[in-house]
């Protein structure tokens, strides 16, 4: 789509369009960025174009934990200081970067890729459930720590992995579903109070 | 006149997709608007004061602002959260089977007071019945029915002539049962047990009260299940997706009683 109608250089006419596509960059953000790049210093547009060639060429699943990674396994299933005997089960990649910010966790991750949503056609089969099974029953973990959203899909997964899980014999835990920190009580909805209720502790 | 800026209604969210970083794109099912889409800004985030009012298969009383494109939702309040529902991986599924169904087969802004009862009272019934199955076979029927394919139980559909008291056929073409004579022109046409034609009668014209009272043998489920899917996918000319976790989910469950 070229939006202007005076003739621009081939190569900025590229470079918009691509800008273009990246979420949330619409036109006029896509022309700002291009004349950016254009303006910088060379070793700084090297170091963009590396970057983006680096996470393309470089990245792969981690075999363990199937996080992103560009280490196998990946330098958190490798870290000898972290606890082995737990994994937290995460949707996307990018649940782990907010669980690892808290610094609380020291345990191995999970990430299933997505999350059941049957009108999409995503059931089981198609995320990494059978890989986070042959974790389990290699025998080392003794807890699981379900952290799939707590939203209709996610708590549909999380009571489907209990369902595999239980049998096992592993402890199995789901984060604390209750009020979220900064909010007002007066705009909780009536599932999140139920739940911060029944979760509700001594102090 | 012009319409108001801002308006109220109660609405079922019958379907949820992400929008840019925090938003969403809900697909409400209402009594008088019938079904439209909507924008419910930051409800990804966890301090939304939206939230949990709109989530999926939840009722909720709903203020909304034009748009240029979709209207946006203002504030919420939740009526019915179906919690029972929603802590039962059967019926939450099934749950999300008649959203999809909904979905499926309703247009944007085409009021259906009756068809947003319908979907009201099959989720408490989801919530509580103990034969799930049976609720779904109600509301594809009803369903069915409020969208003008009422399928034809007394005469023969192509025919018109009565049906015996005996194994018959049905065809999703014709919309509705065969006679024996008739269901040798009909190649897709599929036998009917007498039990499976009756249990469809009665449905058609009872109310839920009377028909939940109905006790069926595995084998008789899964015949009316197999005859509704098959007219349902004449009708919409394609498989609904969530009946494949439907049938896992039973699958794994039989295994793991057996």
């Amino acid at each position: 789509m070229n939006i202007d109608s005076t003739p621009t250089a081939e190569p900025i006419a590229r470079l918009i369009q691509e800008f273009n596509e990246l979420p949330g960059i619409g036109p006029k953000s896509a022309q700002r960025l291009t004349y950016h790049v254009l303006r910088a210093p060379a070793d700084k547009a090297d170091a963009l174009a590396d970057a983006i060639k680096a996470v393309k060429e470089k990245l792969s699943l981690c075999s363990l934990c199937l996080n992103i990674t560009d280490s196998q396994p990946c330098a958190i299933c490798r870290d000898e200081e972290r606890d082995h005997t737990t994994i937290c089960v995460v949707e996307e990649p990018i649940d782990i970067l907010s669980l690892e910010r808290t610094r609380k966790y020291k345990g191995l991750y999970h990430v299933l890729h997505g999350v059941i949503a049957p009108a999409d056609g995503i059931g089981p089969d198609e995320l990494k459930i059978k890989d986070l099974l042959s974790r389990l029953n290699a025998g080392q973990v003794t807890e699981v720590i379900l952290a799939t959203n707590p939203n209709l899909e996610g708590e549909a997964t999380a009571m489907y992995l209990q369902r595999l899980i239980a049998p096992l014999g592993i402890r199995l835990t789901r984060l604390a579903r209750g009020l979220p920190y900064g909010g007002d009580l007066e705009y909780a909805d009536d599932v999140t109070l139920s739940r911060a209720l029944e979760g509700r502790q001594d102090m | 006149m012009t319409a108001p800026r801002v308006y109220q209604t109660e609405a079922i969210i019958i379907k949820r997709t992400k929008l840019g970083e925090a938003d969403r794109i809900l697909t409400l099912c209402t009594p008088a608007l019938g079904k439209l889409k909507a924008v419910a800004k930051g409800t990804r985030r966890p301090q939304s004061k939206l939230g949990g009012h709109v989530e999926l298969l939840t009722h909720s009383l709903l203020m909304l602002a034009r748009g240029r494109n979709l209207d946006i939702i203002t504030q919420a309040q939740t009526i019915d959260d179906f919690l029972p529902l929603k802590d039962n991986l059967e019926r939450v599924s099934r749950g999300l089977y008649i959203s999809e169904l909904v979905d499926s087969f309703t247009a944007e802004r085409m009021e259906d007071r009756r068809l947003f009862n319908l979907l009201l009272d099959t989720l408490h019934q989801l919530s509580q019945a103990e034969d799930g199955e049976l609720v779904l076979r109600y509301f594809e029927l009803h369903l069915l029915e409020r969208l003008g394919y009422r399928p034809r139980l007394q005469q023969c559909a192509s025919c018109g002539s009565s049906l015996q008291p005996a194994a018959n056929y049905f065809s999703s073409s014709q919309g509705g049962a065969l006679c024996h004579d008739c269901a040798y022109q009909e190649p897709i046409a599929r036998p009917l047990s007498l039990n499976a034609l009756k249990v469809l009668r009665l449905w058609q014209d009872s109310d839920y009260a009377t028909a939940s009272r109905v006790r069926m043998k595995p084998e008789l489920s899964s015949e009316l299940e197999q005859v509704l899917r098959e007219y349902i996918k004449y009708l919409l000319e394609r498989q609904l997706k969530s009946t494949a976790w439907l049938d896992k989910l039973r699958q794994e469950s039989q295994q793991a009683n057996s």
